[in-house]
């Protein structure tokens, strides 16, 4: 997956060139979504910059941001090109990692923790294969690899900061819309297995701030809770259904309640091992 | 009347999971609804006899035809039965 950043402004462009250094070009030279951060007014580029998000796909209501959070303005046109313009996949907005060949999928409300916990399983052994979209292939049941920058906000920050040693972390960008968010950029592990795909073998349901409990979650509040948590299941249609039954049918769910991300470690772990 | 065509099934647990490709809606109904469109079929039957099969089927007994026809009026606004 490539995608093309055009901006007015040489800012985010560097930063994004920093993070994204050790990734592979597009296999073809030829990306497949344009990103374009534009100002908003053409007078704003040099006084109060205000930064657009364009592209393929547009979102009229998106406000703009200060350009100091132009690499925000980035990565979210990057998610939007992807959620809107995705045809091949079904997107399930969740963190995967990955461990002897098989997915651990999150997913949940913001807030939840995915991103935090991928980010730890990361630097724990397993392979982070992405920390926005799980890339569910309706011809083989397959999830893909998308290791973009991982999106840490307010404690999360701190919290990864402590555990990823060695960590490559972008410009903390404070004040944004979702408040204090900074990013960090996937191990060399990650960046290097991206085009290896993996078979889903359980589906998390993470919740933070909440005393250690877990519950197997019904197929069909799975279904219902997929189909909110997708963002091209309406426009796939039919593939989109059976690509979604069959995971649910296939896919053993769990909901873990943690009060904080050892103990969240401690239960993927122990999960894991009873599969 | 007929379960409308063209409908793809999903059994997930005590729901099953309907997606209708003439509009594109995806459904998730439980029971009686999935017997109702399984007895029903695509040939279609009447009221009656659509009563007659499920009391069978099932061994309902005395099946209140009043409920079941308003069962049908629901699926027939859902779109997946057609009145013939």
């Amino acid at each position: 997956m490539g995608f093309r950043i055009g901006s007015d402004w040489r800012a985010p462009i560097a930063q994004l060139e920093a993070l994204y250094a050790d990734y592979p070009k597009p296999h073809d030279g030829v990306p497949d979504f344009t990103v374009r951060l534009f100002a908003a007014r053409p007078w704003r580029r040099f006084l109060r910059p205000a930064v657009m998000i364009g592209g393929d796909f547009v979102l009229p209501e998106a406000a703009p941001l200060p350009l100091a959070q132009g690499l925000l303005a980035a990565e979210m046109g990057m998610n939007l090109q992807m959620a809107l313009g995705q045809r091949r996949y079904l997107l399930l907005h969740a963190s995967v990692v990955e461990r002897d060949g098989r997915a651990l999928v999150m997913t949940g409300i913001s807030g939840a923790g995915k991103s935090t916990l991928a980010a730890l399983l990361g630097a724990r052994g397993w392979r982070l294969m992405g920390d926005e979209f799980a890339l569910l292939d309706p011809e083989t049941g397959l999830i893909h690899a998308f290791p973009r920058l991982i999106s840490l906000k307010n404690e999360a920050i701190g919290v990864a900061e402590r555990a990823v040693a060695g960590g490559q972390f972008g410009p903390l960008l404070a004040g944004t819309p979702k408040g204090d968010i900074r990013h960090l950029v996937p191990n060399g592990a990650a960046i290097a297995a991206m085009d290896a795909s993996a078979m889903p073998a359980v589906l998390l349901f993470p919740r933070f701030g909440f005393a250690a409990a877990e519950r197997d979650v019904a197929p069909s509040e799975v279904f219902v809770r997929l189909t909110q948590a997708s963002t091209n299941y309406v426009t796939l249609g039919e593939r989109g259904f059976d690509a979604l039954t069959r995971f649910v049918k296939t896919v053993p769910a769990r909901a873990i309640d943690y009060p904080d991300t050892e103990s969240a470690i401690a239960q993927v772990e122990a999960l894991w091992a009873a599969l | 009347m007929a379960r409308a065509e063209s409908l793809r099934i999903a059994h997930l647990d005590s729901f099953i999971a309907v997606y209708h490709r003439s509009s594109g809606i995806t459904h998730l109904i439980t029971a009686p609804a999935p017997e109702i469109l399984a007895t029903l079929g695509e040939a279609g039957m009447s009221l009656a006899a659509l009563g007659e099969r499920l009391a069978q089927d099932y061994e309902l007994g005395d099946l209140d035809e009043s409920a079941l026809a308003a069962r049908l009026d629901e699926l027939v606004a859902a779109g997946l039965v057609s009145i013939a």
